[in-house]
């Protein structure tokens, strides 16, 4: 960090606190950003890591698992569940919205921080503090909570069906504590975005990755407020006895599937519209090309925001619901994968005739289309509510949002760190590690989850802990035991990524400002940019919009958003 | 701590912390609006919960809801001063404001205190519940909106960020339009 610390250092002589608190107490986005990242990516092994456990324990039941020791059937379901709450809340949402959107959208739209920066350090400390809780409800008596990352009643608000009563809670307030912190950020984001643009800039110059980052963060305002009454009730139901989600006593627990649902579905756009955005910077710069449809992308993502309110009930097809109310959830499933597939369209039509080059981010962003896909593709299945009735909690749930979440969190989060880290560290990072790592990590993620495919088709319940009390089941255990090998040898391959990130950090080539050749006005600053992002009186104006690649009139195939034309 | 160049610009001609305020209410709307709609599906399959509404008392309700709204007179003159650039008015305002705030949670605690103990808590049934939750959930707003007040009232008192007395008082407003919701729901539907 050798560049980035002296830049800081300079920019922080006159304002702002000193040594190392500097990273602490920073209100820099561009500092708030890192936070965000390096514990995104600490949670993100940590949550890798349980996956090794308890994928050791599915393939070899009963073992004692090499660095852990033998997975009882209750840790079994606390490693789970802390998985699944982990990916979601603390590695997807902080790395895809919180860390690049507070990189990108100030130095985006030609600005010099947030338009509130304390809140927005306000909102980092209370996202570390929830992290804080839930690593440490791990170590709480009674174990962590084991009722799945959905956290349904009566499971999760009878601490004598869960026997975590202490981990159930942390569980609530870590999760409620992170709707905070994101509440906190995403204003921030919606009213810098609104307010703060560089003058020139248009609605329709704004990059399309800055507009996606603020549409989640909109969807994420409206879907969780219904959520954040719901954890409340359960809360109460916990702690002060109170009855919401009791049918005994006049509550319903369906209520709480309605609750969470409402928020849980638009939460898959939430964080897939910003990985899309990533991906649609990424391919506009390495094809070469301007992006096929700026406006029909701004707007299918709208309507895919708008849709995503009106489809919950399809997690809930067996939960008793009305099948007059499940067709019409079907019906809405179905619908939404026409403006997903149109994203996807758009993107691989700005490939077509373009002048490709396959960097390691390129790669990655291809991988996303390729592997989201698959994701894509398998939840019609699970959208239409006849089918979804076999499928239901079984592996083969579970391996289609993998397919949607893992090229979301994951390749997503790896094409914006390989495409940015110049920007951010000012060096290049090697190209040789990143395509060991990018194949070493997208061919085993197949290996893991096509067989779990097919493992959910032979009728492998998603919670079971010890497959082998199924006799029917055990002619695919081999498939089990092959997803583990997969998992360790794709969780191996990380190796290399961290060393190249080390090592580049510290002593890869100088990047220069604009080393991809790149038109937004990121890339019209220092690597990394200074404090304030660009001298006082240098701020960029804005002359075109932001994917003008091979312009005709042009000597250079690319026109910076910033040059007086 | 200075303020960055981004906080002063306006692309959309509102200015930042206006926004930024309405952008808060939103998320509020949702909070509400989910635990509010909760209630109803509730309210409408049990109608016995009735029996449990007759029992909270309406003349209380009616003064707090009497209460609030004066508050929010007041908050609205505040705004006025300091449009005014008169920051000393719109603090005195602010501090009766914030005293209608204070009346409202004493004639709470009283009205509270008074049903716990004739035995109606939050666990006695579902309605109970969702009246402790959702006037409880209304009053910590009130609380928080008064401690901001006081911040507020300071800083105005000297004259310094007088923008913040209008956006204090759209968000009281918003506290009030709960409140509207919450009594005919809680209170008056028998």
């Amino acid at each position: 960090m050798a560049q980035a610390t002296a830049a800081e250092t300079h920019a922080h002589q006159h304002h702002g606190p000193q040594g190392i608190l500097k990273y602490v107490w920073s209100t820099d986005h561009k500092i708030i950003a890192m936070q965000y990242l390096f514990t995104g990516m600490f949670m993100g092994a940590v949550g890798g890591l349980m996956a090794y456990v308890f994928r050791m324990q599915l393939a070899f039941p009963g073992i004692s698992v090499p660095g852990y020791g033998v997975v009882s059937p209750g840790e079994y379901n606390s490693l789970v569940t802390s998985h699944g709450s982990i990916m979601i809340f603390w590695v997807a949402m902080p790395v895809l919205i919180a860390a690049f959107g507070n990189y990108l959208i100030p130095l985006m739209i030609g600005a010099d921080d947030m338009v509130f920066p304390r809140v927005n350090r306000l909102s980092y400390q209370v996202f570390l503090v929830s992290a804080i809780l839930i690593l440490a409800s791990q170590f709480v008596g009674g174990g962590a909570f084991g009722g799945a990352w959905t956290s349904y009643p009566p499971l999760s608000a009878n601490a004598e069906y869960n026997l975590t009563p202490a981990g159930a809670t942390l569980w609530l307030l870590a999760v409620a504590l992170e709707f905070v912190a994101f509440l906190l950020g995403g204003i921030n984001f919606i009213v810098t975005l609104m307010n703060s643009r560089a003058p020139g800039m248009k609605a329709y110059d704004i990059p399309l990755v800055a507009w996606m980052i603020v549409i989640a963060s909109i969807l994420f305002m409206l879907s969780v407020g219904p959520l954040i009454a719901g954890a409340v009730m359960l809360l109460f139901d916990q702690t002060l006895g109170t009855g919401f989600y009791d049918p005994a006593r006049g509550g319903d627990p369906i209520l709480w599937q309605h609750l969470f649902w409402f928020f849980g579905h638009p939460e898959v756009y939430v964080v897939l519209l910003p990985a899309i955005g990533i991906v649609i910077e990424i391919v506009a710069t390495f094809a070469r090309k301007k992006l096929f449809g700026y406006k029909i992308m701004l707007y299918t993502a709208v309507a895919t925001g708008v849709l995503s309110f009106f489809v919950w009930a399809h997690h809930q097809f067996i939960a008793g619901i009305d099948p007059r109310m499940a067709n019409v959830f079907t019906v809405t499933t179905l619908l939404i994968s026409v403006p997903i597939a149109e994203l996807l369209f758009v993107i691989i039509a700005t490939l077509y005739g373009g002048s490709i080059t396959f960097t390691t981010p390129m790669l990655w962003a291809l991988a996303f289309i390729a592997e989201f896909l698959i994701g894509g593709v398998t939840g019609i299945f699970l959208g239409a509510s006849g089918s979804d009735i076999y499928l239901h909690d079984t592996y083969f749930v579970l391996a289609h949002f993998h397919y949607t979440f893992f090229p979301i969190a994951i390749i997503g989060a790896f094409a914006a760190l390989t495409y940015w880290f110049p920007k951010m560290f000012g060096r290049m990072m090697s190209e040789r590690l990143g395509k060991i790592h990018f194949w070493g990590t997208v061919i085993p993620f197949n290996f893991i989850f096509i067989p779990l495919f097919v493992l959910g088709l032979a009728g492998h319940h998603r919670r079971i802990y010890n497959f082998n009390n199924f006799p029917e089941l055990v002619p695919y255990r081999y498939l089990d035991v092959m997803a583990t090998a997969a998992l360790i040898v794709m969780l191996l391959f990380q190796i290399p990524f961290f060393w190249n990130l080390l090592h580049s950090i510290r002593k890869g080539p100088a990047a220069g400002r604009n080393p991809w050749r790149s038109n937004t006005l990121e890339w019209t600053t220092d690597s990394p940019p200074p404090h304030g992002n660009w001298p006082v009186d240098e701020l960029p104006k804005v002359y075109r919009g932001p994917y003008e690649y091979a312009h005709p009139d042009r000597a250079e195939d690319y026109w910076p958003q910033n040059l007086p034309s | 701590m200075q303020k960055p160049i981004a906080t002063t610009r306006s692309a959309t001609g509102i200015p930042t912390g206006r926004l930024a305020i309405w952008w808060v209410l939103a998320s509020e709307v949702v909070i509400f609006g989910g635990l509010l709609a909760s209630y109803l599906m509730f309210r409408l399959g049990h109608p016995e919960w009735a029996n449990a509404a007759a029992v909270t008392n309406t003349w209380i309700g009616a003064f707090n809801t009497f209460v609030l709204l004066s508050s929010s007179f007041t908050a609205v003159l505040a705004h006025q001063a300091a449009e005014n650039g008169d920051g000393k008015l719109a603090a005195k305002y602010l501090m009766m404001t914030i005293a209608g705030a204070v009346t409202f949670l004493g004639v709470k605690s009283f009205e509270w205190y008074s049903e716990i103990s004739h035995g109606y808590t939050i666990t006695t049934n579902g309605f109970w519940s969702f009246y402790y939750t959702a006037a409880g959930l209304h009053a910590a707003h009130v609380l928080a909106g008064a401690v901001i007040m006081l911040f507020i009232a300071a800083d105005a008192a000297k004259g310094k960020e007088l923008q913040r007395v209008e956006y204090i008082g759209i968000y009281w407003h918003f506290v009030d339009v709960v409140w509207i919701f919450l009594f005919p729901l809680l209170y008056i539907a028998k």
